[in-house]
């Protein structure tokens, strides 16, 4: 079984501040993390080798330090990575990035693709379909369950809104995952010492036989026309006295607001 | 935009490096250069003491190349059903398309997969023109193959102009398929939708960051523009029981899958309803101390007809199910009113709940920073406020 695992470098959010003054992001000493959903790919990926068999490899789009989020994956059990960086990729919107990805899985061949469910600076929730559609691959979003792989094919539980549906699918498939799937593992001492000696593999738009046309910012049909600040939440209102007369405060608040 | 560097201004002093997240800036010959992993946070800007950094806007060359798009025309809205019922979604999203539309000078319709002519009127009744209505047993469960390939097909004959979408489950998972495969742009989870008056482009405004910056998207140059908008932060349309409109009865002819919907499982009791659609959430965190805070919880959310969440931390300790957690790693929901109960307040739950309209903090410790977000803060033990709370909702409501 050939598992690739697509995952993302981004600033830990939790750690982002903004700075009230001028309503910019404080970034300072914020380190950067693989994206959370994506260490529970890595797990599942992990999770079929141990069970089955095969080889994972962890995927990555990004600019050449992007190399220690693939050396964290392997430290977890992963047996190779694959960086793609190259300028022509700098500045891709979702389309960009889901081409540029699935250019490189065609080349290295996958029977199951792991993402996961989005990546916590944009939270678009789109590379993962995209990438499929781009590999005319069946997707399932939102895997919180894999009951069974076999025989070319595998049935997996896909949180809905109000529950979860049972979803059958031919292989190859792409598959993105919520938390609720598995608890990713934590590197071991064999896996630091193998994430320390590995090669990380480079890929640029040659190597990918990517259309240039269709990389990075000329490719993206989606551009940023600008950025600002949040509207701020009008101030608050401590309600004070006695939990009775901090419940009468607050139902007759809500009475004027027409919610009771 | 772009942000870029004045070399007449800068020093070199690498105050700029240190603030980037994403390493996009050098000291190349003394000064500082941007380079193209720039994801314009402006992280940078503040802190040059120079003021070298500034932000370039060239919206001048996103002017749409009108000629080649005449052929686009209308707004279209994904109107997703579960059971046959339009999602409430949907008339949001009638909602802010007949606004558009209007503005545009152009017609609304709404495309319904699953469900029948009845269905279809009423989309009608709540802003629609026409309704493309497939109502096909086979569309009844959501399948992505199907669905993306039914949608790209009818995209494909009409031809709109923009094409929107609810960021639930459903739209998040085969809408980006649609994109990918009409080589056109797609914007997630938008919260607010403008046309700009210039250029006709669709402004599309979301949320990154967790929340804590917002970002205008266009899609200049390429047809349909595609986005997905958040539920319940659009405001349905008005229903007008006398509306008429046309229904155009769509086949759904060699449609194949890769994958098959086995079977459909509800997790829903009468407390736990969908998240993103409820108007009232009532959350509860470690504060709750153990499972049972959940039952008190569980009656206030009866009384006010809400649904249950929760933090991380109450998720962790076992008291509930995930799909009740709300924030970074759960969902993102913003009802009218959100009681957060015994929640600290991460920044983890904040980005998933913040844009709530009124939020109600009940916390022991005065410092919380759920307070910071908070409509109404109440700083006390909640066993004793809720029962309290409980009983006049109980009064209001003549209960």
């Amino acid at each position: 079984m050939k598992i690739i695992v697509c995952i993302k470098q981004v600033p830990d959010t939790s750690e982002v501040r903004i700075n009230p003054e001028t309503n910019t992001l404080i970034r300072e000493g914020v380190p950067s993390i693989i994206n959370p959903f994506d260490l529970h790919a890595i797990e599942a990926g992990l999770q079929i080798k141990d069970k089955t068999g095969g080889k994972v490899t962890a995927l990555t789009m990004g600019p050449p330090q992007a190399e220690n989020a693939l050396r964290e994956a392997i430290s977890m059990g992963a047996d190779e990575a694959v960086l793609l960086t190259d300028r022509a990729f700098a500045g891709s919107d979702t389309w960009a990035t889901a081409y540029t990805l699935a250019a490189a899985i065609k080349k290295l061949g996958a029977d199951i693709i792991f993402c996961g469910k989005q990546a916590i600076d944009g939270d678009t929730a789109q590379v993962g379909p995209e990438t499929a559609e781009f590999l005319n691959i069946p997707h399932i979003a939102y895997v919180r369950k894999i009951e069974k792989i076999q025989d070319g094919y595998l049935r997996v539980q896909r949180l809905m809104d109000d529950g979860y549906d049972i979803v059958e699918s031919s292989l190859p498939v792409l598959l993105t995952v919520v938390k609720e799937l598995n608890t990713p593992r934590l590197p071991s001492i064999k896996g630091k010492i193998a994430a320390k000696k590995a090669v990380i593999k480079k890929m640029g738009h040659s190597e990918i036989e990517a259309d240039e046309n269709n990389l990075g910012l000329k490719g993206s049909p989606t551009q940023v026309k600008n950025i600002f600040a949040p509207p701020k939440k009008s101030g608050r209102t401590m309600l004070e006295g006695t939990p009775e007369e901090q419940v009468n405060t607050l139902a007759e608040a809500l009475r004027r607001a027409k919610c009771l | 935009m772009f942000i870029i560097v004045k070399p007449d201004k800068c020093t070199g002093c690498g105050n700029c490096v240190a603030s980037c997240p994403y390493e996009a800036i050098d000291i190349a010959s003394g000064i500082a250069f941007i380079n193209e992993y720039c994801q314009l946070c402006k992280a940078c800007m503040p802190v040059c003491p120079e003021g070298a950094i500034v932000e370039v806007d060239d919206s001048s060359q996103m002017t749409v190349d009108s000629l080649q798009f005449t052929d686009y025309k209308g707004m279209w809205v994904f109107a997703e059903q579960r059971e046959g019922k339009a999602a409430s979604v949907s008339y949001e999203l009638l909602g802010i398309g007949r606004k558009l539309s209007d503005e545009l000078g152009t017609e609304l319709s709404a495309v319904l997969f699953g469900a029948d002519d009845s269905e279809a009127g009423e989309l009608i009744r709540w802003g629609a023109d026409k309704v493309y209505l497939c109502s096909e047993p086979l569309l009844t469960k959501f399948n992505d193959d199907i669905y993306s390939e039914l949608l790209s097909r009818l995209i494909r004959k009409y031809k709109p102009e923009i094409v929107l979408a609810g960021a639930t489950t459903i739209g998040r998972s085969f809408i980006p398929r649609v994109a990918a495969r009409l080589k056109t742009g797609l914007t997630a989870d938008c919260t607010s939708l403008e046309i700009d008056k210039e250029t006709k482009n669709l402004l599309q405004i979301r949320p990154a960051f967790g929340g804590n910056i917002m970002a205008t998207i266009l899609c200049p140059n390429r047809r349909p523009q595609m986005a997905t908008v958040r539920p319940r932060v659009m405001k349905k349309g008005e229903h007008d029981a006398g509306k008429t409109g046309e229904i155009i009865h769509i086949e759904a002819a060699n449609l194949i899958s890769s994958t098959k919907v086995i079977d459909t499982i509800k997790e829903v009791s009468e407390l736990t309803v969908n998240l993103h659609e409820a108007n009232i959430i009532v959350a509860g965190g470690r504060g709750l101390g153990d499972v049972k805070g959940f039952k008190l919880l569980e009656e206030l959310a009866g009384v006010m007809g809400g649904a249950i969440g929760a933090s991380r931390a109450a998720v962790d300790e076992g008291w509930i199910s995930y799909s009740h957690q709300v924030g970074q790693t759960g969902k993102t929901v913003c009802p009218k009113i959100y009681f957060a109960c015994g929640i600290s307040g991460a920044v983890q739950h904040l980005v998933g709940m913040q844009s709530s309209d009124i939020i109600i903090a009940i916390n022991k410790n005065p410092d919380a920073p759920i307070f910071n977000v908070a409509t109404f803060g109440i700083v006390g033990d909640l066993y004793k406020v809720i029962p309290l709370m409980i009983k006049k909702i109980k009064e209001a409501k003549g209960l």
